[in-house]
């Protein structure tokens, strides 16, 4: 593995403002390219905050000041000829509640791609194929192969949340960050997302903010523990579980606090 | 502990749990009169609704024809037709909404989608929903000021339709940009996510599930320009006005026009000796006129609906 693609998200010294509170503190923190990374800590601590500054929608709100850089894929995503629906494109979100856009499941997944290329540029067949290939890698193809005109709001909730990671994957996301992606789901479905994650690490870095502690052990390759807005432990799963460096994380983990 | 609170031995009424209690009986009180008026406030508006129309009918049998729609008021607008006054009412509905609808469209969207939070859209947004309030004679003044005199239209249909434009334009812009924040957040957040720009967003998502919305403030405004007499009496409406029977194109943008509220003004209070089934068979062709526009509003919800890809 070359240095270069060794870490796909990097940042250096980020802090966050809302207003005149500070959410992030001097957030320095490398994130393996492929891996699992969980985020784990107390509500309120930031890990949402940092999860999106990551594609850069924290800046919709007016009031929002960073400092810092980030760098994805190399690239300073704070640049100036950086595009934002580009950033977007390569670093895709999958929210708490499924959210998919209130048309067919079929159009739902090609979605993105239509916004994303000229009128009439996508054929059928093309866009028929682009379907089948990201249904078949959340594992929905067999359920809703049939079901390709109904309204994806009808869906269950779980197979919900698999098309909106489906709709992601056309695009060619390097990263996929999820925010608390099973807390709407039972504990089967559940099961089924983190099937599902494990099957997808690899070909993208995945960012999964949680707040089960067995799903962090049972998903990530890597773990952050964050406490008021600063990273307090970065290290493999198995470490932070096992041994943890911190005592603070030590007590997070067993319940202490949270 | 909380079996022991819960038993009828505590509460001293019952001891069997599930036979019914004075509580239960006051709440089933409230209930059946809570149902009881609100059923009667329906009838209540109901009742009226169908008093008045089935009335207006009733009064205005003797004179609805064909002739009566086609031919223009005669003998001092104590015989004959409505037909100049209805063209008028339908010119300048029309190109009342055609300036009116767009422009507050757009304007709602800019506000809801685009504008960021701040002093300025503040103060833009405070206005339209004053402006709303504003009573239609004082459009009718502006009107008068604005476009009959300073902009050198004098008294025309063109006049009458941007001051009648102008009165319904904050309603347009207050009725969709409520249309517009009715679509859920989590659809727009979706889009952003797959990068989809603000544009692209609105014309994918955000409006194709507000258009019904958008549709139904915008007619509710048609059957208020139709219905509204003191504008367009300041700016283009006369009281008599003869034009080419059966020809929709006889009046020009710069003429002057009949309308069929005005009309039922002047035929009701300024004409002596009009025969009574003149001013209601005059209301029911304004009743229909608005409720034909209705109709293909509601045609073209259904047929926007169909469109949407799923
Ligand atoms: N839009 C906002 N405006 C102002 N303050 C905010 C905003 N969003 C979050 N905060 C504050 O920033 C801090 C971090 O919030 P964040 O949502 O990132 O926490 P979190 O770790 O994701 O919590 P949770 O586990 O509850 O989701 C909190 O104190 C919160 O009150
Ligand atoms: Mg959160």
């Amino acid at each position: 593995m070359s240095n270069k693609m060794q870490f796909s998200i990097e940042t250096k010294d980020l802090n966050l403002w809302y207003a005149d509170f500070q959410a992030l503190k001097n957030v320095t923190v490398n994130i393996k390219d492929g891996l699992i990374t969980s985020l784990i800590g107390p509500s309120g601590c930031g890990k949402t905050t940092l999860l999106r500054c990551f594609n850069r929608v924290n800046e919709r709100y007016g009031y929002v000041t960073t400092t810092g850089e980030i760098k994805i894929l190399d690239k300073n995503i704070y640049d100036e000829d950086v595009s934002l629906p580009e950033l977007r494109k390569a670093v895709g979100m999958v929210f708490q509640r499924p959210n998919p856009l209130p048309i067919s499941v079929y159009e739902n997944v090609v979605f993105g791609l239509r916004i994303h290329s000229k009128n009439r540029e996508l054929s059928k067949a093309k866009s028929d194929e682009i379907v089948e290939k990201a249904l078949t890698e959340v594992r929905l193809w067999d359920d809703l192969k049939d079901k390709l005109k109904t309204k994806a709001t009808t869906l269950q909730l779980e197979q919900q949340q698999k098309l909106c990671i489906a709709r992601l994957l056309p695009l060619k996301p390097q990263v996929i960050l999820m925010d608390e992606p099973c807390s709407a789901l039972d504990s089967e479905a559940t099961l089924a997302v983190e099937e599902l994650m494990r099957s997808l690490a690899g070909s993208y870095t995945i960012v999964i903010v949680t707040h089960n502690m067995a799903q962090a052990r049972r998903v990530s390759d890597e773990c952050i523990f964050m406490l008021l807005g600063e990273i307090m432990e970065h290290d493999r799963t198995q470490t932070i579980f096992l041994t943890p460096q911190n005592p603070k994380t030590a007590d997070y983990i067993e319940g202490r606090y949270g | 502990m909380s079996i022991n609170i819960a038993t009828g031995a505590d509460q001293g009424i019952t001891v069997n749990r599930f036979t019914e209690t004075a509580i239960v009986r006051r709440k089933k009180l409230a209930e059946f009169f809570a149902r009881g008026v609100f059923l009667l406030m329906t009838l209540l508006m109901i009742v009226p609704l169908i008093l008045i129309v089935g009335y207006l009918f009733y009064k205005a049998a003797p004179i609805l024809s064909f002739d009566f729609i086609f031919s223009n008021p005669a003998r001092g607008m104590r015989a004959g037709g409505i037909w100049a006054a209805l063209l008028g009412t339908i010119y300048l509905v029309v190109i009342s909404l055609v300036i009116a609808a767009p422009i507050g469209v757009m304007a709602a969207v800019y506000l809801n989608e685009y504008a960021k939070d701040n002093w300025f859209t503040r103060i833009i947004n405070l206005a339209v929903v004053n402006l709303a309030g504003v009573p239609s004679i004082v459009h009718a003044l502006f009107g008068l000021g604005a476009f009959v005199l300073f902009a050198g239209m004098g008294r025309s249909i063109l006049a009458a339709s941007l001051t009648l434009a102008i009165m319904t334009l904050p309603v347009i812009i207050a009725s969709t940009k409520e249309a517009l924040g009715a679509v859920p957040a989590a659809f727009r957040e979706a889009c952003w996510n797959v990068g989809a720009t603000r544009w692209q967003t609105i014309r994918g998502i955000v409006l194709p599930n507000s258009v019904s919305g958008i549709l139904t403030g915008i007619i509710l405004q048609v059957s208020r320009a139709a219905g509204e007499t003191a504008p367009i009496m300041f700016t283009g409406a006369v009281f008599y006005k003869a034009i080419e029977e059966g020809n929709v194109f006889a009046y020009g943008l710069l003429d002057q026009c009949m309308a069929l509220s005005m009309h039922l003004f002047t035929i009701s209070t300024q004409v002596p000796g009009v025969p009574e089934a003149l001013p209601f068979g005059t209301a029911v062709v304004l009743l229909g006129t608005v409720l034909l526009v209705n109709a293909v509003a509601i045609v073209l919800r259904v047929y926007l609906r169909s469109r949407k890809r799923w």
